[in-house]
């Protein structure tokens, strides 16, 4: 009944059926009506974690280790319990960069590396190509064997021809297909499948009701139960065995080691990765995916130990390989539909793998390593393609063709050596690299990019030398002495006892040296170094993506300038016209309802676009093309700060120009005041030094003039002889007289005139001035009185000067008397603290006009009457000096024809004592006889 | 008779200072001239014009009219156009020797002089 046309048709049906389920999901996604934004369908997706290896593998891993198959579902078990925090920032940072795989996210975290990312990209090729093989394997034996119904016979191992001959080829082919089908039918910007996702979903239903199906029928249908199992079980003993922990079953570090692997394998395996990050499509579906998850597990696992138990007990002595158990026992059993049933949900579980698998190392590689490569290549003249959208599709169905023969040459190389589990242990041992640099990136910000790179380098070489090469070598494509004597015969050397480490599996032993590896380089050579600036940008939006608010994260360290049209040509070209354009249109409706053409091309658009970009070449490449459109102004806090610094410096600067400007301003105005008044004392000064100079000569030409008329006429009279020489005597007098009175005033005037000052009787001054005078009064008929009190305080003066004083105003007074009659009166008082002396004459007077200039300099009354009076002019000026400089003062009080009294003022000495004269106070006087 | 053949000449003399006064009047008397004396510069100015002197020695610092003043007022008037005017000044400054010149003097001399270079420039000044 079972015919090959039957299987064939019934297998194609299946993926019609998948296909249909895809095509429906799409569909409904572009009409807007998702049909898997649902948190079961999210859950069920994730199942794709489950593979031909659960189908099959686990009963074979049961059936050798009993319950040791179990720790590959605990991982992801207790895995599940972290995803509320590490799966989150894991989705929300990669839905804030529009991150779309594994080597995206980690070339974005380390500042938008090309290098990392096509790093990570060969490494998860490498490292999932046996797991890939694996599938192949499990479809080809199992098609291999349920083609032999009802007979039961493990398929012929000896060596199948390469490719041509070879039917898993055409599996991995029809495989190939069947991807490119699926995943590059077109180019999404944010690489979602919405269709791939539910049938997908789909698939995980199909496997587990196929498996559980079985399972019901060996543990109820041949046998009574699961306690009928168990206790049948226990009777063989070396099945009992296999129900216990430790010893078969593996040892605790066995145990350890493969839970840490699965661990990181249900986050990092690309296809994973796909399913849990990019395909998401709501935070929120992870909350029931956490318990929705592990509950598949369960389901699936529950009945791997009953089957295991039953085919052993069912095929006794090993002639059935226990990984077909799930095939075999239906067949033994005669159920054709279970058998088929089975076959279909084997074939399920690995086609969902294959799929999503390839389309998830296929975007990789067309993203992160082809294409950097094109576009450095200027001479391909990528840029000007105004539609990459092919050439990228083009590069993806290479890639999944290009990936579907490396597993199938992995298959035919190293597909017999192991059992299937071992196989898939490989590649979980592979795509555990991820975990430092992933793990590191989003919970440290000091992770650097060649940190990661060195970590990632050498974790995969030691994976290289402890796993994959000794796979080769146990196929018998490298020589066994390679294994059992270590690289060029060192024994340190040696793969699977590195460095003299033994009795570890080889699991424990690869994941052992190469975390090590991993962890020492990433964290040393980290530390070790400072991130660049656009590390360090990335890793704060990617360590502190909780904290922030999303939609500011990208644009906040960027600013350029850009126009929409260049952005939108640049989105066409690798999405496609009309996408770009749709893609731009949802964006301008989201800003408020704005139209396209409304659009304006600020840092939120461009970075919108190049999240856009980032989704269908990788980020990388997006920066790349981005840069290339826009004038990239980078702007940071630091930039702001420094230009309102500069403006504010300016400010101050100005303000400070301003001030000074002001100042100068009044410097300028008091230099100007300052040289008239210079200007003035300079005129002052040559007209003191031209009066000078003119009365100085005024008496040397009469001296000379006479001088030599006395010389050239000797023959001169007696009488003229007599008076010539009188005139030479008396313009001599006045000379010399001048002379000293110009010398005193410029002493006394410039302040280095020397002062003797002493404690002074003023009566006694008076007294001896007039005594002094008393023969120019005589010759001028002017009577002259005195009149001072007896007890008078003394006052500092310098007696001389007073003299001086006192003669100049007698003199004065003598020769502006009027004559005859002619009257000189002399007071001296006590005033206030002053003594005060009063020269009064009844002189012709000085008018109001006059009386401020005779105390000028040369000045003197008189310049108006035809009279030139005697006297040089200087004697007011100097005796004014002379009491000021004594701290008193000198004026006049006259009227025109009632005489002048010219007055001085001198301060008492404090604290002087009083001198009591011997003379009586009445008015004495003078010693000129009337 | 006119002027220019009078003989003696007539000299008039412009000085406040007295000594200066009995100087000048010595010289010039003993020198044979017939002499007049003015002693502020509306006298010298009102002599001149009536005596109409052959010439006037003009000091500069003069009360009531300054010498200068007088200066131009005798060049204005023509009938005084033969006369000499010799300014004596003690003032050496070269402006005020400039301006004499420019006012209109024949001769400038600086106090205190040499008796002997008067006589001989008012000699120089009245020769026919």
């Amino acid at each position: 009944m079972l015919t090959g046309s039957t299987i064939v048709l019934a297998s194609f049906a299946y993926v019609g059926l998948l296909f249909a389920i895809a095509y429906y999901g799409d569909k409904r996604a572009d009409a807007g009506r998702s049909i898997i934004a649902n948190p079961y369908i999210y859950a069920l997706s994730l199942a794709v974690y489950c593979t031909s290896w659960t189908f099959y593998g686990s009963v074979g891993r049961a059936a050798t280790s009993g319950i040791g198959f179990l720790p590959i579902y605990l991982g992801p078990t207790l895995m599940a319990a972290l995803w509320w925090y590490v799966m989150l920032k894991i989705i929300r940072i990669s839905k804030a960069n529009r991150i779309t795989s594994i080597a995206d996210f980690i070339a974005s975290r380390y500042g938008k590396s090309h290098m990392l990312g096509g790093l990570v990209t060969i490494i998860a090729v490498i490292g999932v190509v046996p797991y890939i093989a694996l599938q192949l394997k499990a479809i080809s034996t199992s098609f291999s064997i349920i083609l032999k119904y009802p007979e039961v016979v493990m398929p012929d191992k000896a060596g199948a021809p390469l490719f041509l001959g070879d039917n898993t080829f055409y599996i991995a082919m029809l495989l190939a297909a069947f991807t490119i089908l699926f995943g590059t039918r077109h180019l999404d910007a944010t690489e979602r499948h919405e269709g791939l996702v539910a049938a997908i979903a789909f698939e995980s239903v199909v496997k587990l009701l196929a498996f559980m199906a079985v399972g019901l029928f060996v543990t109820f249908g041949m046998y009574g139960g699961f306690t009928d199992i168990f206790d049948r079980a226990t009777e063989i003993p070396h099945l009992t065995a296999l129900l216990m922990l430790g010893g078969e079953s593996g040892n605790y570090t066995t145990w350890a080691s493969l839970t840490f692997l699965s661990m990181l394998a249900i986050m990092f395996l690309p296809r994973q990765f796909q399913v849990a990050v990019v395909e998401n499509v709501d935070e929120r579906h992870l909350n029931k995916a956490i318990w929705l998850f592990p509950l598949y597990l369960l389901a699936i696992n529950v009945f791997v130990l009953p089957i295991a138990l039953g085919g052993l007990m069912h095929f006794p002595n090993g002639g059935v390989d226990a990984d077909t158990f799930v095939l075999t026992l239906p067949m033994a059993q005669q159920q054709p539909l279970l058998a088929l049933l089975a076959f279909i949900g084997g074939l399920s579980a690995a086609t969902g793998m294959v799929i999503v698998e390839t389309i998830a190392l296929s975007t990789m590689a067309c993203n992160d390593l082809v294409m950097p490569v094109l576009l450095r290549m200027k001479w391909l003249r990528l840029n000007e393609q105004p539609d990459l959208s092919r050439l990228l599709l083009g590069i993806r169905r290479g890639a999944i063709v290009v990936i579907l023969v490396l597993g199938y040459i992995y298959f035919y190389l190293a597909g017999e050596a192991y059992a299937l589990v071992s196989i898939g242990l490989i590649s979980f041992s592979a795509v555990a690299q991820f975990g430092p640099a992933i793990i590191g990136g989003i919970f440290w910000k000091g992770g650097t990019r060649t940190g990661a790179a060195w970590g990632l380098s050498a974790g995969f070489l030691v994976w290289l030398y402890t796993l994959l090469l000794p796979s080769f070598a146990k196929s018998g494509w490298l020589p066994i002495t390679f294994l059992s004597q270590g690289m060029f015969g060192i024994d340190l050397l040696k793969p699977q006892q590195l460095f003299g480490l033994h009795g570890l599996d080889d699991i424990t032993h690869c994941l052992f040296w190469s975390m090590l590896a991993n962890i020492g380089c990433y964290a040393g050579i980290s530390l070790l170094q400072r991130s660049s600036a656009a590390e360090h940008s990335q890793a704060t939006l990617f360590v502190d993506v909780l904290k922030q608010s999303s939609a500011a994260a990208g644009s906040r360290f960027w600013r350029g300038s850009a126009s929409v049209d260049d952005l939108l040509a640049l989105l066409s070209r690798f999405l496609g016209p009309e996408r770009a354009r749709d893609a731009f249109t949802v964006y301008a409706g989201s800003r408020g309802g704005k139209t396209l053409q409304a659009l304006a091309a600020d840092a939120d658009l461009v970075h919108y676009a190049e999240s856009l970009l980032a989704g269908t070449i990788g980020s990388a490449s997006a920066r790349a093309m981005i840069a290339s459109v826009v004038r990239e102004e980078p702007l940071g806090i630091d930039e702001v700060m420094t230009i309102i610094d500069e403006a504010s410096q300016v400010l101050a600067y100005s303000r400070q120009l301003e001030q000074k400007s002001h100042e100068l301003e009044s410097a300028t105005n008091e230099l100007r005041s300052a040289n008239q008044r210079l200007q003035e004392l300079d005129r002052l000064k040559d007209d003191f030094i031209s009066t000078v100079t003119h009365e100085l000569r005024t008496p040397l030409t009469s001296i000379r003039a006479f001088s030599e008329i006395l010389n050239d006429n000797p023959q001169l009279d007696p009488a003229q002889r007599s008076k010539f020489l009188g005139i030479v005597i008396k313009e001599s007098e006045r000379l010399t007289r001048l002379i000293n009175q110009v010398l005193d005033l410029a002493k006394i005037e410039s302040g280095s005139a020397e002062w003797h000052s002493g404690d002074i009787d003023m009566r006694e001054v008076l007294e001896d001035s007039v005594t002094a005078v008393s023969q120019i009064f005589r010759d001028q008929n002017v009577m002259l009185n005195i009149n001072v009190p007896e007890a008078l305080p003394l006052i500092a003066a310098d007696r001389d000067r007073l003299m001086q004083v006192m003669l100049n105003l007698l003199s004065n007074a003598a020769k502006f008397c009027e004559r005859p009659d002619g009257r000189v009166n002399v007071t001296l008082a006590q005033e206030d603290g002053t003594l005060r002396v009063d020269v009064a004459d009844n002189g012709i007077g000085i008018s109001p006009a006059d009386q401020e200039i005779i105390f000028d300099k040369f000045r003197q009354v008189g310049d108006t009457l035809t009279q030139k009076p005697k006297g040089s002019g200087l004697g007011l000026a100097i005796s004014r000096e002379i009491i000021s400089h004594f701290g008193g003062r000198l004026w006049v009080t006259s009227a025109v024809g009632t005489g002048s009294t010219f007055s001085f003022t001198l301060p008492i000495k404090a604290g002087s004592k009083f001198q009591v004269s011997n003379q009586s106070a009445k008015s004495k006087p003078g010693r000129i006889s009337t | 008779m006119k002027p220019e053949t009078r003989n003696p000449k007539r000299v008039l003399i412009a000085e406040d200072e007295p000594s200066i006064v009995l100087s000048l009047e010595f010289l010039l008397k003993g020198a044979g001239y017939d002499v007049t004396v003015a002693t502020d510069g509306n006298q010298a100015q009102h002599l001149a014009e009536s005596l109409i002197p052959d010439l006037i020695v003009l000091d500069i610092m003069l009360p009531l009219l300054d010498g200068f003043e007088v200066c131009r007022r005798i060049r204005k008037n023509k009938k005084l156009g033969h006369a000499k005017i010799l300014m004596l000044t003690a003032r050496g400054h070269e402006s005020a020797v400039k301006k004499s010149l420019m006012l209109g003097a024949d001769a400038y001399m600086t106090k205190p002089f040499s008796t002997r270079e008067l006589v001989g420039t008012i000699a120089e000044l009245l020769a026919p």
